[in-house]
This record gives structure tokens, C-alpha cells and sequence, in this order.
């Protein structure tokens, strides 16, 4: 089965974020296919990797990088979610004038009609938070 | 918990999780509307029982308790895949 994967939250805030990570691992793990996560709302602050929490919390942005890494997995910040909360990569950098970047390993900013299309193309759009 | 009971029918499935597991506990008013919803499966999800501290004994007869690749599952299992927050 091809799931897509919706995050409407941010880490350490609101149990969605962890939940969306709990299934997708599970589904990865089941064998299923996962086409796309896409971060959307303060779920974008899923995607910055200056985040530094205490050594024995889970690490909610390397956890999610690391899964990316392992499965080939399309991990999609919306744009104007992340231009709004400051998740900026290379080229968000350059286009808006900003002297930094802190998009996380794994992670890459684009527009909603990513959304749109994992919700054609997938066979479930599940989605975590409000 | 109630739009949700609304729109369920007859072969649906409920999975309760994060907060929503409160709803699995017995003696609450949502017991009642759980147990008068033919036809409808019920599913809670373990790991977010246990976070909470409410022991399975206290689920109402009848809830299924599930992990996360039972939720996986789920959604697979059925056409339409809907969050309830």
C-alpha cells in the first residue's frame, strides 16, 4: 500500500509529530510504501536542524532524518509554512537574503502542490495534528 | 468523539489514540455511546495507554488494543482514512 504522511505539528509540543513518526516507521517496517511526509503549519519546525534537546529526550528532527536516510524516504517542508517560521535551506537563503541556513539533513522545502500530488498519487493520506 | 461516532456506519473502524484513549475508559458517558454503536470496531492504541498511565484492565470489553503496525493496518485496511483532533 502507498501511504502519504501529513505533520501539522511541531516537535515537543504536540504528540502528533511523534505519532507521525511511530506509524510511518511501522508502515515502513510492515513493508508498505511511503511516497511522501509532508511537513505543513508549525509542522515545519520538524525540519530545522539547529534543535538541541537534552541528551536523554528522543531527538524528534535526527530521528526523522535518519529514517529518511534509511528508507529513501521524500521528506517535503512547505514553503510558506517554513518562510513564515524561519526554516530556510541554500536556496530560500539566497532568494530572501539571509546570511543562514538550517534546513535538516533529509529534509527539502517546496510548495503545497507537493501535498496535493501525495494526496493523488498515494492510496492513504493519513494526517497527524490540527 | 461524537462527530465522530456520527459519521461512523455500519463495518467502520475507531482507533482512539493520543488523548483520544481517554474515550476507551470504562464507566465514562462515551462508554455508553461506544457500546450503542453497532456494527462499528473499536481500537485503542496501546503505547498511548501505557504514556498515560491507564492499565488495559480499565479499557471497556470489547476495545481492541493495538500497536502501531495494527494501526497501520487499520488504515490500510479501510478505503477512507480519517483524523478526528
Amino acid at each position: 500500500m502507498k501511504f502519504a504522511i501529513q505533520v501539522n505539528e511541531g516537535p515537543y509540543q504536540h504528540q502528533a509529530t511523534d505519532s507521525a513518526y511511530q506509524f510511518t516507521k511501522a508502515a515502513l517496517e510492515s513493508g508498505h510504501e511511503v511516497m511522501r511526509v509532508f511537513f505543513y503549519h508549525d509542522g515545519v519546525n520538524n525540519g530545522t536542524k539547529l534543535t538541541t534537546p537534552p541528551q536523554d529526550d528522543r531527538n524528534i528532527v535526527n530521528r526523522w532524518s535518519e529514517l529518511a536516510k534509511k528508507y529513501d524516504l521524500d521528506m517535503v517542508v512547505c514553503v510558506a509554512a517554513a518562510q513564515r517560521r524561519g526554516i530556510v535551506d541554500e536556496g530560500e537563503m539566497q532568494r530572501n537574503g539571509k546570511d543562514a541556513e538550517n534546513i535538516a539533513d533529509n529534509f527539502r522545502i517546496s510548495g503545497l502542490g507537493q501535498l496535493v500530488e501525495a494526496g493523488i498519487q498515494s492510496e492513504r493520506l493519513v494526517v497527524f495534528g490540527d | 468523539m461524537d462527530s465522530c461516532l456520527g459519521y461512523a456506519k455500519q463495518g467502520s473502524a475507531v482507533l482512539m489514540y493520543e488523548d483520544g484513549i481517554y474515550g476507551a475508559i470504562k464507566g465514562t458517558a462515551i462508554a455508553d455511546k461506544i457500546a450503542a454503536a453497532s456494527g462499528v470496531s473499536f481500537y485503542v492504541l496501546g503505547p498511548d495507554l501505557k504514556a498515560r498511565g491507564v492499565a488495559e484492565d480499565k479499557v471497556v470489553d470489547g476495545i481492541e488494543i493495538v500497536d502501531y503496525a495494527k494501526f497501520v493496518a487499520l488504515s490500510a485496511e479501510n478505503d477512507k482514512v480519517q483524523a478526528w483532533v
